[in-house]
């Protein structure tokens, strides 16, 4: 209920008590800072290995094969693993439910040559998923597609960067380029998150590669999305599973991670999540106890306060007011000086996570240090809760003491 | 209006208990002044608590205007003295941050009654005491006299069955003191019971019946001259 001469006795109170009701409103107001700063910096932190991984699918699994180190089945160490198409229509074939992109990668550099421009690039010869897996953002045209596998077609998607380089601002949609000596034709120009390294690079179907260069069947490496349906549990064993048979069907030793391992997104989560956890059982540890710390603080004034206005409560029940008016006008006035210094602090704190966000991402690797509306709102709850309790148990205490008593007080 | 059958009351100190008050029978009817006197330690102030409800008695039974004050909560006791009590303290007791009408105007905030009509009666009360022009002082720009004169504005304010007043002069000079006196002379003679304690003669002489109090016990109760003149 809204009691406007309850209100005028707390601003009164308030206001002719300026220096005591500053300091414990300073107290919050410390704490509440401090909690906002630590949780915004490390919710920036957080923000920051979220980025780190933003280039490619969260739930990307690569497999690469390089040179066997341990002997196996009378086969020497040293031998050479190539991948081909037989296994990634093996892993294909084996995990369907599990996966949920799929796709083959060869590297190769190559000159694409437009009229007088000519340049040095990247080409990643790959199926369709590999849009997905690497977030390919197609701004033109469109990416490669299964016909063009089937039919072996001689097409390119080339990076933001390299239709700058070769083009300038004029179209490239359409044209044809030359890629180590034969014609290709350029269906689509794409942007990638994930920096100008990735848009200095083209793709072109996997078939076409195999056929043109080496008349072979094999490639690089198998990109794998698995099924986002799976655990994080899950996706580690799946992938650990996969590394183990794809090493016995290749005739590799069970533990030789430097003939064929399996790169799994998955555990890269894991440990983030894990250190990320940890990191903010931290905060919430040292948050709690800056917030504690503050309350107590709080509460520390208030008894004071009470002390000194023991006599005050004894004229006033003299007067005629009930224990509880008393309870709960030293109550109100308590949450009202933690709601707004509260405030003050939970403002100013954002305000300086704003003014040294920008030079914080540069030099500390902290992105967007800020506060969730969840954390104010819980804040908020705290900062009523122990303005409560700030104000209650001393005030009750007070408003039990018979008048007499109170009065006598000085 | 105040019946007091065979009151003790004793306070602890320590393992021992100090009886204050040894069984006191006290009738005051509506309408007198009365003053009680007695030497520092002779339980007159604890009798005033007790009749203030400020302290609660041990033994024998207490009527305010008929009704068996027992087992009385703090909240009870609260809505009691608001009704039928005003208090006028040897050391003022104003809220020190509060302007003179604002103390006068706080039993009736208790009372409930809004704060335009509160302001209005409380007004009335300080012009009453003859401290309109004061009204929006603070305690410390006051007199002792002024500040006195204020609080029995707000003991009068409510409209109360019975004033007490705890050595109402106490802390006051000569004039002043007759000042007061002939204030709460002038509130009786309205027809308000007034209570008074004191240790000065020439106060107690200004009232109508003295009650003697000396180690707990009524010693002496009798008309003054100034009432048997009447």
């Amino acid at each position: 209920m809204f009691d406007l001469d309850r209100w005028r006795e707390i601003f009164q109170s308030i206001n002719k008590n300026r220096l005591r009701s500053v300091m414990s409103g300073f107290t919050v107001a410390f704490a509440i800072l401090l909690f906002t700063l630590l949780f915004g910096i490390v919710s920036g932190l957080s923000n920051s290995f979220k980025g780190a991984f933003n280039d490619d699918a969260k739930n990307s699994m690569k497999v690469r094969v390089w040179k066997t180190s341990k002997p196996y089945k009378g086969l020497q160490t040293g031998r050479r693993i190539q991948l081909s198409n037989e296994e990634y229509n093996y892993v294909k074939d084996e995990y369907a439910n599990k996966i949920e992109y799929q796709t083959a990668r060869i590297y190769k550099n190559f000159t694409i040559k437009y009229k007088n421009e000519a340049n040095n690039y990247n080409i990643r010869a790959v199926n369709p998923d590999h849009q997905f897996l690497e977030k390919t953002i197609i701004d033109e045209g469109r990416y490669l597609n299964e016909s063009d596998l089937k039919g072996k077609s001689k097409v390119i998607v080339i990076g933001r960067l390299v239709k700058k380089d070769l083009f300038g601002e004029k179209q490239a949609l359409g044209k044809r380029v030359n890629v180590n000596g034969s014609s290709f034709l350029i269906i689509g120009v794409f942007s990638d998150e994930g920096g100008d390294n990735e848009e200095r690079i083209a793709y072109i179907p996997v078939s076409t590669a195999q056929m043109m260069y080496g008349n072979n069947n094999h490639i690089g490496q198998i990109l794998l999305g698995y099924n986002p349906d799976l655990s994080l549990n899950a996706a580690i064993a799946f992938g650990h599973k996969m590394e183990r048979d794809l090493r016995k069907k290749m005739n590799i030793h069970p533990d030789d991670q430097s003939a064929l391992s399996v790169q799994n997104m998955a555990e890269a989560n894991k440990g983030v999540g894990l250190f990320m956890g940890a990191l903010y059982a931290i905060v919430i540890l040292v948050g709690s106890g800056t917030l504690i710390a503050g309350i107590i603080g709080i509460s520390n004034i208030m008894i004071f306060v009470i002390k000194e206005r023991t006599k005050e409560f004894g004229i006033r029940k003299a007067l005629g007011a009930k224990p509880a008016s008393i309870v709960g006008m030293v109550v109100q006035e308590s949450v009202l000086i933690t709601t707004i210094a509260g405030y003050l602090g939970l403002s100013l704190g954002t305000y300086i996570l704003t003014l040294i966000g920008d030079s914080l991402e540069a030099d500390y690797f902290i992105k967007d240090p800020s506060v969730s509306p969840i954390i104010v709102l819980g804040a908020t709850v705290v900062l009523v809760a122990s303005g409560l309790i700030a104000g209650y148990l001393p005030a009750k205490k007070a408003a039990n003491i018979k008048p007499i008593v109170a009065l006598r007080a000085d | 209006m105040i019946k007091i059958e065979k009151l003790h009351k004793s306070y602890p100190i320590g393992k021992e208990a100090l009886h204050v008050l040894k069984g006191i029978d006290l009738h005051i009817k509506e309408g007198e002044f009365v003053s009680i006197m007695g030497s520092s330690g002779s339980g007159k102030s604890t009798l005033l608590n007790i009749v203030g409800l400020l302290d609660e008695h041990d033994k024998g039974d207490y009527f305010l205007n008929g009704q068996l004050i027992k087992n009385l909560n703090e909240k009870k006791a609260a809505i009691l003295r608001n009704k039928f009590l005003g208090f006028v303290f040897q050391s003022f007791n104003l809220i020190s941050y509060k302007t003179a009408l604002e103390n006068v105007a706080l039993p009736l905030y208790y009372k409930g009654m809004k704060r335009k009509e509160r302001l209005i009666v409380a007004m009335d009360y300080l012009d009453k005491v003859g401290l309109k022009d004061w009204a929006n002082h603070l305690p410390n720009e006051l007199s002792g006299g002024q500040k006195q004169r204020v609080a029995i504005a707000r003991a009068l304010v409510t409209k109360p069955k019975v004033v007490l007043a705890d050595e109402p002069t106490g802390a006051l000079d000569s004039t002043t003191s007759d000042a007061v006196m002939d204030l709460l002379k002038d509130i009786n003679n309205e027809g308000m019971t007034v209570f008074v304690i004191t240790h000065e003669e020439e106060i107690a002489a200004q009232t109508s019946r003295i009650v003697r109090l000396k180690d707990g016990v009524i010693i002496s109760d009798e008309l003054t001259k100034a009432a048997k003149a009447i």
